[in-house]
């Protein structure tokens, strides 16, 4: 049976797509908020994104335009088969360039590329309860979003900074809402905290195993939590990507052998693949050695898609800390 | 028999790309508030129920969510027939009970906190309002600030409830308790989410 019209336009049948409108609904109304819904079992396991699958599914329609991204790839496991999954079961067009979509469908990074009004980035999030290590019992969680109670959340900041110096969270780094609610913006890098202040493109989250939406409508105040004396700050990388060159993206290290041979590359292949494609940027091929700094950097660092399979991403593993 | 068969007919031509179309319209509008998103008349319910706001029924209410009708629409008995028929949505008893409230006439409304606020654990668990209204420039200008709109935006729905702009300033401080606003005009609608703002009113 290949038949595929045995399925819905978009997988899920339509009652199922009204109940997460409606939490999408909600969630838009009270940003940063979990709205509970009634999350599906869908035909991949949880951890791929099915809250993510869910919400894109409830929204999709013919005429949009899909782009699927994992740790900023698009040519990544995870994010080649929910694009051919939404490929199949909505015949959508599906694009790799952050402009031409309508929707983006991310696991853990925001594009590098600033995203317009009318776009929709719909996260996965695996733990969308920011306050869930600090207390592991979800009616108490609850009641303390319900009180606004979030001494816990700057307590374990105020730990960092004992042991660390610093705060060190790095990722899923907690932020304030519209000023009321505290979020997990899920396990994107810090460095992605600010492209959430404020964006012109309605940001979606799905969290599939733990069947909550949520929400942070356009042009919303989404400030990351800090103290006067440790503000706030996004990860800083030294050396520019070894591909592109680029200055100020977050950049993922690629290991290139097992002799301590390693480069920097950017972690939007789209924005790299861009940037090297664009003939007035100054190209890189000079600039890899000196990154790379390894013997393997200096054999031609061609920009090869293979690459982009294998590295280890940064902040895999760690979510099931 | 009459009845029967109004209520039978007016459904979505095309039921999963009209209430994907119409889901996107009220999405839009609710992330941008006081944004006018055009929705064609994609449902056609008996009078005075309105295509858009049947549309916007049609796409969100099913045996899931109790409708509360205002009278002038609970005198209709095919309007309660088509909701039933395409919806399958239950009818509310009072308007706490209800997820969804359709109102014909809005300047005759009951107050708003009259409606289900949610709870604070639970904010969520509220009524979403549909007005109708004639549409949305020829009324009092309200001016909105708030999450969704990047400096200020202006909607001047008519018809609007009495005392709309101090029952809404009530709705804002229950927050993030409250309800939630779609104006149904002929061919579009815009929304007023609980955390938008309406700043001054405008002569």
């Amino acid at each position: 049976m290949t038949d595929i019209a045995t399925y819905n336009f978009a997988y899920l049948d339509e009652q199922t797509k009204r109940m997460i409108r409606r939490a999408i609904l909600k969630g838009i109304a009270i940003p940063g908020y979990q709205v509970p819904f009634a999350s599906r079992e869908m035909p991949m396991p949880y951890g791929w994104g099915t809250g993510g699958v869910q919400v894109t599914a409830s929204i999709i329609g013919p005429d949009d335009v899909l782009k699927v991204i994992d740790q900023g790839a698009d040519d990544t496991t995870n994010a080649v088969s929910i694009r051919a999954f939404f490929k199949k079961v909505a015949k959508v067009a599906v694009t790799t360039e952050t402009a031409k979509a309508t929707i983006i469908q991310t696991r853990h990074r925001i594009p590098e590329h600033p995203l317009n009004a009318g776009q929709v980035l719909v996260f996965q999030v695996p733990i969308p309860e920011p306050l869930r290590f600090l207390e592991p019992r979800e009616t108490e969680t609850r009641k303390m979003h319900a009180l606004e109670e979030y001494g816990l959340m700057h307590v374990k900041l105020y730990e960092d900074i004992a042991r660390h110096g610093r705060i060190a969270t790095t990722y899923a780094y907690p932020v304030k809402v519209e000023g009321r609610y505290v979020m997990d913006p899920s396990p994107t890098p810090k460095f992605d905290n600010p492209k959430m202040h404020r964006s012109p493109a309605l940001q979606l989250f799905g969290a599939g195993r733990e069947k909550r939406i949520y929400a942070v409508p356009p042009f919303t105040d989404v400030v990351s939590l800090d103290f006067e004396d440790h503000p706030f700050e996004v990860q800083t990388f030294d050396q520019p990507c070894a591909l592109c060159a680029a200055e100020n993206v977050y950049l993922d290290e690629v290991i290139l052998d097992d002799h301590g041979g390693h480069m920097f590359v950017c972690s939007d292949t789209d924005h790299c693949e861009k940037r090297r494609a664009d003939p007035s940027s100054p190209l890189s091929e000079g600039r890899a050695e000196g990154a790379g700094g390894g013997d393997l950097a200096a054999s031609p660092a061609t920009p090869s898609p293979a690459l982009r399979a294998a590295p280890p991403h940064d902040g895999e593993g760690k979510e099931a800390r | 028999m009459e009845i029967a068969a109004q209520s039978i007919e007016g459904g979505f031509a095309d039921p999963v790309f009209n209430a994907q179309t119409a889901f996107r319209a009220i999405m839009d509008a609710m992330a941008r508030p006081g944004s006018v998103q055009a929705l064609p008349p994609l449902a056609q319910p008996p009078a005075p129920l309105s295509a858009t706001a049947g549309a916007v029924a049609l796409s969100l209410c099913d045996n899931d969510t109790p409708i509360w009708l205002d009278p002038w629409l609970q005198a209709e008995a095919s309007v309660k027939a088509w909701l039933g028929f395409h919806t399958g949505a239950p009818l509310a008893n009072t308007p706490a009970d209800a997820h969804f409230a359709l109102i014909a006439n809005p300047a005759g409304m009951a107050a708003l906190d009259g409606f289900s606020q949610g709870t604070q654990e639970y904010p969520d668990r509220s009524t979403t309002l549909i007005l109708l209204t004639d549409d949305l420039v020829s009324g009092p200008s309200l001016l909105l600030e708030g999450p969704g709109i990047e400096k200020t935006a202006t909607i001047a729905p008519t018809g609007m409830p009495r005392h709309f702009v101090e029952q809404w300033k009530q709705n804002n401080q229950r927050f993030p308790r409250g309800v939630d606003i779609i104006l149904a005009a002929p061919g579009k609608l815009a929304c007023l989410p609980r955390t938008t703002r309406i700043k001054t009113m405008e002569a």
